[in-house]
This record gives C-alpha cells, sequence and structure tokens, in this order.
C-alpha cells in the first residue's frame, strides 16, 4: 500500500482517551463504587516457604462488621495432574497463586481473605485468622534452588527422576553446534545474570465484583484482557463465563503483568458469599511483594565466529526464575536469544526453576531480553576481538528474508538489516563522545503475535462511527484504530469513536499483550468497515437503481463507478445515514478472527553513557531506538512504544533490583527503594522509525511495544565497557558494582 | 483503628499543653512529608496530631541583632528558597532543604521535620550541622538551645524531651569569605535516598582557611560533626594534601550499616569523595 495517499493513517492524531486522562476524569478501576460495597483485603503469609497446618477463621468471622471470609477451599481446586492451560497460564498454577492450597510458596502469598464493612475493619480481621505454619527452608536464588540439598518446593516435581525444582525445560537446536565450533576461529563464553524486574505498572491492581443472588456477576477491574478476567474467574469460582460480565477499566500500566487476575476470583468469592459488591485494591506493597516480576536468571552463552566475522556456531543455556508455581518465560529466552542472526549451527536450552519467590507474569518480551543480554554481550566482545566494528559484526550475520532462525521459522521480509544500516549511518552513532564517556550498541527481536480479536462497526444515525473492539488500551489501540476506519471510510478521524467492549457486548478478543493488539484489532475492523462499506454502496445503488457492482466508495462518498453507471451526485456517508431506514435498516457490520501473520520484529540501539568514575554512576546521556515498526499507523504512539521500552531497559541494566532479607522477604517493596528511572534519570530517547510493511497485514502492521525493551540491557552495558574497559556479566550496573569493577582506590589510601 | 485527634492552634503555649497533655500518643505535624506517610504505613499511630502551621514562631524567618538568621523550623524549602539573602548566605542549608522530595514536597518540607523525623539520611542536616546551626526548642519546662547534631539520637530517635517542640534554627552571622555547600549521592538523580551526603562549611581568608566545619549524612546510626575532617581544612590552603586528608578523616568516621540502601565499603569509599568535591564547591563560593 502506498502510504503518501494516506490521509489519517501516519498521522499523529489526538488521542480519544487524552481529555479524560488530563482531567482526572478517567475511571480507573479503583475508582468504581456501588451501593452497599463492602471491603475485601487479603492475609498474606508471613513466610517464604511453609505448610499450612491449619486455618482457623472463625475468630474473624466473628469479628462485628465482617460480612465474609474465604480460604482455598472457597477457590477452585485444579488437580496437580491434570494440566489445565489457558493461554500460557495453566489453572493448576493459577488457582495456588491466587490462593495457597496447603503449602505458602513466597511471602505476601495469599492464604484468606476478608470482606468487611471497611478496608479498616477487614485488615483487622485478617489478624484474627489463626493459622499454624511448619515454616519450611526457603529458597530464592537460582543456584539455591538447583543446590544439592535444595529445599524443594513441590513434592510432585521431578527432574531427571529426581526431586527437583526443575518445572520443564525447552530447546531448539539448528545444525551442529560441535561442528560449527570447530570451524571457528575465535570462540569467546561467557557466564551471566539478571535479576528479577517489576513491570512497574503505575496502578495497582484493583477491582470491584457484584455477584447477584442469581450468579450473575458482574466484575469491573483493570487488567490486560477483560476475557482472561471473566475465564478465570469464572473457573476459579466455578460460575459460568456467560454470567459474569467483565467490564475493562481504563487501565495505568501492565506491561504484561496484567495478563493473570490475582484479585477478581477471591472479590468474586467474597461477594458471593456476602451478598454484596466487594471491592478489593493492592497497596503498591502487595504489587511489589506479590504480583509478578519477570525471572531473574543466569545463563551461559559461547558465540563462534571465522576470522571475517561470520558465526559459525552459537549456544545458550538458560536458568529462568519462575517463583513458587511454574512458568518461566523460557520459551522467549531460547526463542528470541539468536532470533536476530542467520546462524547455520546453532543450540538455545532454556530451564523453569521455581524458587520462593512471587510466580512470575508476562513482562514486555517475556523472557527474550535474558536470552538477548549474554548474546548481545558475547558478540561485543567478538567485535573487539576481531577487530571489527560491533554494527559491522551484526550486518555480516544479519538475518534476512527466508533466512532460517535457530527456532525454527523462515523470515519474511523484514527490516533487521535496515535497523543496523541506519544505527551506522545515523549521527549519533558517528558523533564524538567525551571523557568516561562510552558507546554501546545492540540488538534485538521479539516474535509478536496474531490471535483473536473481534470488533463490530456501526454508522450512527447522524452519520459518524462508533467502533467497539475487545482489547483494553494500553499501546494507543484506540487512537490507530481511529486513524485506520477514518482512513478506510474517508472521513474525519474525529468522527470515529473507539470503544473498548465488554464481555458482554463484543465477541470474544484475546489479551492485549504480545504486541498484537493494533496488528489482529485493525484485521478485524478494516473487514468490519469493508462490510460497512459494501452495504453503504448497497443502499447508494438501491436509491439510484444501478447495481452495487457499479458504485464506487471514495472520499467519504458512494459515487457511481464510472460513465457507464450513470450520472448521480455523490451520497455521503450522512445522507446515507439519514436514509438508511427507507433503503435497509441499520448499517453496522462486525468480525470475528483468528488472526495470523504477526511476524517479527527487530529493533537496533544506541546507548552512550558517561560513568563517574569516583562514584559509579553509570548516566544514559544520549539513546536512540531504530526499529522496523511496518506501519506506523499513529507515529506519536509508536514513538512512545519505544521510548517506554528503552527507558524500562535501562531501569533493568542500571538500578532495579529485588532486595530480600535472610527470612525470604522483599525488603524494598516500593518506589523509593526499587529504583526504577525517574524522567530526570533519562536523556530524550531518540527514535528512528523504520517502516518495512507487513505483507500480511492490510495495513502493513507489525507489533512495535516489546522489541524496544529487548536489546537495552545489552546496549547500556556495553556502553558502560566502553567508557571504562569493564566488562560486566551481572546486572544491575549499580554505582557499587561498577566502582568495584573499577577498582579505584579508597581516598582513605 | 482509632480515631485521630487534629488540633492547630495559634499559639506555641498552646500546642506545648496539647502535645505535652497527649502522653506519648500527640505527633507534631509540619509539613507532614514524613509523619503522614508513616501514619498511612501503620508505622506510627497517632492519637493526636498537632499542626504548626499557623504559629508564626514557626513559621518565619528574621533576622537576628547579630546578623545571623532564625529560620522557623516548619519553613517549607519552597519558602525559604524566595529568601534571597538567606539563599546568599547559605546555599549549601539550601540546597540541603531543596534536594528533598519533589516540587509537591518542596511546599512542605521543612528543615524541623528534615531533622526532627530523625532520619540519619536526613538531607538538610549534614548542611545544618556543618553551618553550626543551633536548634531553640520549647517545651513543659521552657525554653532551651541545643547544637543541631546534638540532636538526633538514632535512627527515629530525637533528644527533644516529652513535649518539646523545635521552633526555630539560629543561623550565626556571615563574614566575608565564608560559605557552604552540600552534595549527596543517590544512584538516581531525583527522589532518592542519600546513600551517602556531605555538608561543609568554610572560611577562607586571604587563601587560607582559617574556619571550617563538616557534616556527614548516611553514614552512622545519626548525623555526624566530623571534626578531624574539619581540623585537616583549617589554617590549610586547601591544598590537595590537606583535602585528602580530610577525606580520609570523613571515611575513617563513617560507622555504617550494610544495607538495602549501601554497603559499608561503598558508603566509607564515597564520603571521602564527596567530602572532596563539597570542599570544591564551597571554597568557590567563599572566594566569589
Ligand atoms: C516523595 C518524598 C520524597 C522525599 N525525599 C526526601 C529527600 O530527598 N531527602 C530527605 O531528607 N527527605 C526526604 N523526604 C522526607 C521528608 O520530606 C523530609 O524529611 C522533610 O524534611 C520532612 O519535613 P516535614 O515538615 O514534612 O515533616 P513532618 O512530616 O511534618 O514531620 C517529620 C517528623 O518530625 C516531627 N516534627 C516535625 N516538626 C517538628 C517540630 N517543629 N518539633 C518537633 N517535632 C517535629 C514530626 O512529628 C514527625 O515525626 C521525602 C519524602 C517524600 C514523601
Amino acid at each position: 500500500m502506498s502510504s503518501n495517499d494516506n490521509k489519517w493513517i501516519g498521522e499523529s492524531t489526538i488521542r480519544p482517551d487524552g481529555a479524560d486522562k488530563v482531567t482526572g476524569r478517567a475511571t480507573f478501576a479503583a475508582d468504581s463504587t456501588m451501593p452497599g460495597m463492602i471491603w475485601g483485603k487479603v492475609l498474606r503469609s508471613p513466610h517464604a516457604h511453609a505448610v499450612i497446618k491449619s486455618v482457623d477463621t472463625s475468630k474473624a468471622e466473628a469479628f462485628p462488621g465482617v460480612k465474609a471470609v474465604i480460604t482455598s477451599s472457597d477457590i477452585v481446586d485444579f488437580p496437580i495432574d491434570t494440566p489445565f492451560p489457558l493461554g500460557i497460564q495453566d489453572m493448576r498454577w493459577m488457582c495456588r497463586n491466587v490462593m495457597a492450597r496447603d503449602k505458602v510458596l513466597f511471602h505476601g502469598h495469599p492464604v484468606a481473605a476478608v470482606a468487611a464493612m471497611t478496608e479498616a475493619i477487614a485488615a483487622e480481621a485478617c489478624k484474627l485468622i489463626e493459622i499454624d505454619y511448619e515454616v519450611l527452608p526457603h529458597a530464592i536464588e537460582i543456584d539455591d534452588a538447583l543446590a544439592d540439598d535444595a529445599p524443594i518446593l513441590h513434592d510432585w516435581m521431578e527432574f531427571e527422576g529426581k526431586p527437583s525444582n526443575i518445572a520443564g525445560v525447552l530447546e531448539h537446536t539448528k545444525g551442529d553446534v560441535a561442528s560449527g565450533f570447530a570451524e571457528a576461529d575465535v570462540i569467546i563464553e561467557r557466564k551471566f545474570t539478571t535479576r528479577p524486574v517489576h513491570q512497574g505498572y503505575i496502578e495497582p491492581h484493583a477491582c470491584l465484583v457484584s455477584v447477584a443472588a442469581d450468579n450473575k456477576t458482574t466484575i469491573w477491574s483493570s487488567s490486560q484482557g477483560q476475557f482472561m478476567v471473566r475465564a478465570m474467574t469464572a473457573l476459579l469460582t466455578g460460575l459460568s463465563q456467560s454470567d459474569i460480565r467483565a467490564i475493562p477499566a481504563e487501565i495505568g500500566g501492565g506491561f504484561g503483568g496484567k495478563t493473570i487476575v490475582y484479585l477478581e476470583p477471591l472479590a468474586t468469592a467474597l461477594s458471593k458469599k456476602s451478598g454484596r459488591p466487594v471491592k478489593m485494591a493492592m497497596t503498591r506493597e502487595e504489587v511489589m511483594r506479590a504480583s509478578g516480576p519477570t525471572s531473574g536468571s543466569k545463563s551461559v552463552v559461547k558465540i563462534g565466529c571465522k576470522k571475517d566475522g561470520t558465526i559459525t556456531a552459537a549456544e545458550g543455556t538458560y536458568w529462568l526464575q519462575a517463583g513458587g508455581l511454574p512458568g518461566a518465560p523460557v520459551r522467549g529466552a531460547v526463542g528470541c536469544a539468536l532470533a536476530p542472526y542467520d546462524i547455520p549451527n546453532g543450540h538455545t536450552l532454556g530451564y523453569d526453576v521455581v524458587c520462593n519467590r512471587s510466580k512470575v507474569a508476562a513482562y514486555r518480551a517475556p523472557g527474550a531480553p535474558i536470552g538477548s543480554f549474554g548474546v548481545e554481550c558475547v558478540l561485543d566482545e567478538l567485535a573487539e576481538e576481531l577487530g571489527l566494528d560491533p554494527l559491522d559484526l551484526r550486518l555480516k550475520n544479519a538475518a534476512k528474508e527466508g533466512t532460517e532462525a535457530v527456532h525454527g521459522p523462515v523470515y519474511p521480509v523484514m527490516g533487521y538489516v535496515e535497523s543496523l544500516e541506519s544505527a551506522k549511518a545515523h549521527d549519533h552513532y558517528n558523533a564524538p563522545l567525551g571523557a568516561n564517556q562510552g558507546r554501546g550498541v545492540a540488538s534485538g527481536f521479539w516474535f509478536n503475535a496474531g490471535g483473536e480479536s473481534s470488533a463490530q462497526v456501526n454508522i450512527t444515525e447522524d452519520g459518524n462511527v462508533v467502533v467497539t473492539t475487545g482489547h483494553p488500551d494500553i499501546g494507543g489501540s484506540r487512537a490507530g484504530i481511529a486513524n485506520i476506519c477514518a482512513e478506510l471510510l474517508g472521513i474525519d478521524y474525529k468522527r470515529v469513536s473507539v470503544l473498548i467492549g465488554d464481555t458482554a457486548t463484543i465477541g470474544f478478543s484475546n489479551l492485549t499483550g504480545g504486541s498484537r493488539v493494533l496488528f489482529a484489532s485493525s484485521m478485524v475492523v478494516t473487514e468490519s468497515t469493508g462490510k460497512v462499506i459494501r452495504t453503504l454502496c448497497e443502499l447508494a445503488a438501491k436509491i439510484w437503481d444501478i447495481d452495487p457492482d457499479a458504485v464506487d466508495w471514495e472520499d467519504g462518498a458512494a459515487r457511481p463507478a464510472g460513465a457507464n453507471a450513470g450520472q448521480f451526485e455523490p451520497l455521503t456517508l450522512a445522507e446515507l445515514a439519514a436514509r438508511a431506514n427507507e433503503t435497509g435498516g441499520p448499517i453496522g457490520a462486525g468480525a470475528q478472527v483468528n488472526t495470523t501473520g504477526a511476524e517479527g520484529g527487530f529493533g537496533t540501539h544506541i546507548c552512550d553513557v558517561e560513568v563517574d568514575p569516583e562514584l559509579g554512576i553509570a548516566r544514559v546521556i544520549r539513546y536512540t531506538v531504530l526499529q522496523d515498526v511496518g506501519r506506523a499507523v499513529h507515529p506519536a504512539y509508536v514513538e512512545g512504544q519505544m521510548q517506554g521500552g528503552a527507558a524500562q531497559a535501562i531501569g533493568w541494566a542500571l538500578n532495579e533490583e529485588y532486595l530480600y532479607d535472610k527470612d525470604g522477604k522483599v525488603d524494598n517493596p516500593g518506589f523509593l527503594d526499587y529504583r526504577m528511572p525517574v524522567a530526570s534519570d533519562l536523556p530524550m530517547l531518540d527514535t528512528h522509525i523504520i517502516e518495512i510493511p507487513n505483507p500480511k497485514h492490510p495495513q502493513g502492521v507489525r507489533g512495535v511495544g516489546e522489541v524496544p525493551l529487548v536489546p537495552g540491557l545489552s546496549a547500556v552495558r556495553n556502553a558502560v565497557y566502553n567508557a571504562i574497559g569493564v566488562r560486566f556479566n551481572d546486572l544491575p550496573l549499580s554505582p557499587p558494582r561498577i566502582l568495584d569493577g573499577l577498582n579505584v582506590p579508597e581516598a582513605a589510601e | 483503628m482509632t480515631d485521630i485527634q487534629y488540633l492547630a492552634p495559634t499559639t506555641l503555649d498552646e500546642a506545648i499543653r496539647a502535645y505535652a497533655a497527649a502522653d506519648g500518643t500527640g505527633h507534631i505535624l509540619a509539613g507532614g512529608t514524613d509523619l503522614l506517610v508513616q501514619t498511612q504505613a501503620g508505622m506510627v499511630q497517632p492519637g493526636l496530631i498537632v499542626d504548626i502551621k499557623n504559629i508564626t514562631d514557626v513559621t518565619g524567618i528574621e533576622r537576628a541583632a547579630d546578623g545571623g538568621f532564625i529560620v522557623g523550623a516548619a519553613v517549607a524549602g519552597a519558602a525559604l528558597e524566595k529568601h534571597t539573602d538567606f539563599a546568599t548566605a547559605w546555599p549549601g542549608v539550601l540546597e540541603g532543604l531543596n534536594l528533598i522530595g519533589s516540587t509537591q514536597i518542596q511546599g512542605r518540607a521543612s528543615l524541623g521535620g528534615n531533622l526532627c523525623n530523625g532520619s540519619p539520611a536526613a538531607d538538610s542536616v549534614p548542611a545544618l550541622v556543618a553551618a553550626g546551626a543551633i536548634l531553640s526548642v520549647q517545651g513543659p519546662d521552657g525554653r532551651r538551645e541545643i547544637a543541631v547534631e546534638d540532636v538526633p539520637a538514632g535512627p527515629g530517635k530525637t533528644n527533644l524531651k516529652p513535649g518539646e517542640i523545635a521552633v526555630s534554627f539560629a543561623f550565626p552571622p556571615r563574614t566575608k569569605g565564608a560559605s557552604d555547600a552540600y552534595l549527596r549521592m543517590i544512584p538516581r538523580t531525583e527522589m532518592d535516598i542519600a546513600v551517602v551526603g556531605c555538608g561543609v562549611n568554610l572560611t577562607i581568608e586571604g587563601g587560607v582557611c582559617t574556619a571550617a566545619r563538616v557534616g556527614l549524612g548516611a553514614v552512622a546510626p545519626t548525623v555526624l560533626l566530623v571534626e578531624k575532617a574539619a581540623n585537616a581544612l583549617i589554617d590549610s590552603k586547601l591544598d590537595d594534601d590537606a583535602i585528602t586528608a580530610a577525606a580520609a578523616a570523613c571515611s575513617a568516621a563513617c560507622n555504617p550499616i550494610d544495607d538495602k540502601r549501601g554497603t559499608v565499603e561503598y558508603r566509607t569509599r564515597v564520603a571521602g569523595v564527596l567530602l572532596k568535591r563539597v570542599v570544591g564547591i564551597a571554597a568557590e563560593r567563599a572566594q566569589a
């Protein structure tokens, strides 16, 4: 498609949610209230690992103001021996995560919940619940969990015939790495670690649930998928999906962390028991203790090259922390690690390791930054060893159309090489550096995703448009959809109002995740709008009394297709809408599709840092994100995604980490000591949008939102090396670590 | 779950009476940027909150007879910043106070609250110690004066007696060739807690340092007055040897803990680095 002809696609139109958000009118999950509403609170485990020997709720139930108390017996059990997958989750783990059964697996694990007249009464009543724990030794770090004498979290878990904390493995193999390494002139092998990091969404999890006497249930909550909320809540409470109406609130960030439920099933059970609407909201501390971060990892990466830089073999072995229940993002780590490269012999292997931390949840390109980190660091070192520019080394081995990836697929046309070439030509890459400054580059890949989406496009009686889709808008999908629909209809984008439907008003739509929403929802909106245009042409044909095939839709109006069709004045959308009743009836159409063709995305980052050699502080002073986005339907949002991903990567690289005390309790459960970057920590993050349209999408869209997190960890780390000559293989590059690495003599000496 | 009583008296006497009568459940509220956060987190459970912001004794900025400044304990950072004479005389104290939090916090946060909160990492306190500021407190037994360095008694604790309220800080008159500075080390650029904080107050006459005071924060249970570091500077021309000796004295004075905010080793090393940098800034200001 020719982008130059577009009026709205490619315009940074005013975002439809903007006015509400800046004026404070937007309704987030914790903003909903109902008459008769009461408050729910979760009682959480004070131990990192313990057997629950008994639970006595009688005192809490008798406490004045308490309306309901629930424990694991109020949540449906999914037996361990019967897998029950739901999306990327398994209900066996979900039921044990929302409420501990038999055992608590991390400090902060829910063990009971109370609903009472006020939050304070609920909190007080929680303290009256008597739980007899048998405290067990805990394993927080990967090495603790893998040690020979490690406490085993689950007695049913075995690996290679022995009790183990390894929940599973995944590997990809291409060619024969042994013979590939035999051909190499230079081989570098290094060990790496990354820390678990939280998604850091600004809005804590919250919900309001009302269960009526006939079980009809309404859920208002903030999530990355109202249909996921419906399905999981139904399964965990025994309700049928048709009884549940899940209404998505405006969402204050998710980054993957809101692709599962925590509170909704508890509030539903409490509401059912008490007969009252129940509201629950986590504190930041609860978010940090009990909602999913992404995994910490350790890895070993080995890459071999010819003298000219041609990679002959590459190998990566990864251990990812899952938290208390299985499900680390191993697939992203082993799948994305080598994906940007054309490698004849490759092998990646990943282990899913349980430990006594909160269960991980998806986080922006889950696993991919972990997989990529070691690879991009080793490539940086290889380039130096071979005397090659690090971008040239990547260009020499870059995956292109037709490359068979180590993780399997053969790539269609895509713009990885363009991202490298643009980086090389970028004035950032060629700008001089000052004292204590350094520059690093790295590349990254994310799968992106298609999947189920539904849309309905309705023409109002006054000739405007209401589009309903089924995905919470986190990355700007409403603005993008308005642009596309306006483009197709040939009308001003302001005439298109885009809404997020609830589970009762729009067809099934999968999660807002996997960078899939604009890709998938614009496919169903395009199909629905096409049907609407066909209807409009038919109406015009009826009015003109000509064949519908002789009517064209152009510039917002039906027009005779040519001289032969007859001489008629165009009929605009508004005119046709006004005459809809006499010509056929309401105008609208929907589409429901399991979309395919979401091809992977690639990007390259350039990072400059300046290191204070006496304090060990590394500051990012310039940063450029270059990425093939397919088609930038709404460039401001695309840039926002690129910048947001890079900002999160910088935090992961420099400062973010959970600190645990000796009892296995998180010691920094808040933004003061869990150091995400603040605005003043970052320079303006520059973006360079590359558009190689996805041939499998009507507008050429590719997923954008996750790729930009992937290269950032190693871009920062490689820049720090370039600045001070120390290669750090363990994140974060916090000031003490950098100072240790520099080994600067003490002032006292 | 108990109710909190809130009082906002207009005189010091009323405030002291109510505070003393509350029998340990009373809390003074200046800006509230510590107290309200701690109440919300359940760390303190006030029975009575005495808001002192309506009392002119604690909210004014005045000149003393000797030319020094008297700054009310509850004066907010944003208000003190606007006082250009104070800003010229005590830029280091001001930068310590103004570093606290964000624009919103600056509208409320006070020197008195920062000191009485008792945090070893309080940002304005090392600069107050270096300045030689004297705190005037008033309680059921009347008024008394305490040097700022004698106020903190340990993390979260002060040497104020039950019922005593911090009223104002007295800053000595400024002579020519004198100035101060404060720097802290934080991993981020703002909204963070000092891993080490260092305040230096210097007088330079004819190129020679004739007076110096050094305050060090976040490296011990209380903010420290580091006399050995000051002595290394006094009578020197602030040459490398003197500054290195002062830095070493700072590192030696450190008695930090290993905690989530920094290791002993890191804090000890950084204390010396900051001293050097702060002396440089204060000296430049003193000679400007
Ligand atoms: C977002 C945020 C960021 C922050 N950043 C920093 C920072 O960077 N550096 C830093 O040092 N601090 C920081 N703080 C902590 C706090 O803002 C400071 O300690 C501030 O100076 C406290 O002043 P206040 O007037 O608000 O004190 P309040 O909260 O009113 O009082 C603090 C304590 O002192 C007592 N008190 C107050 N005034 C008196 C008095 N006159 N007499 C007796 N007792 C009294 C109170 O009872 C209370 O115990 C931050 C706080 C927040 C919320």
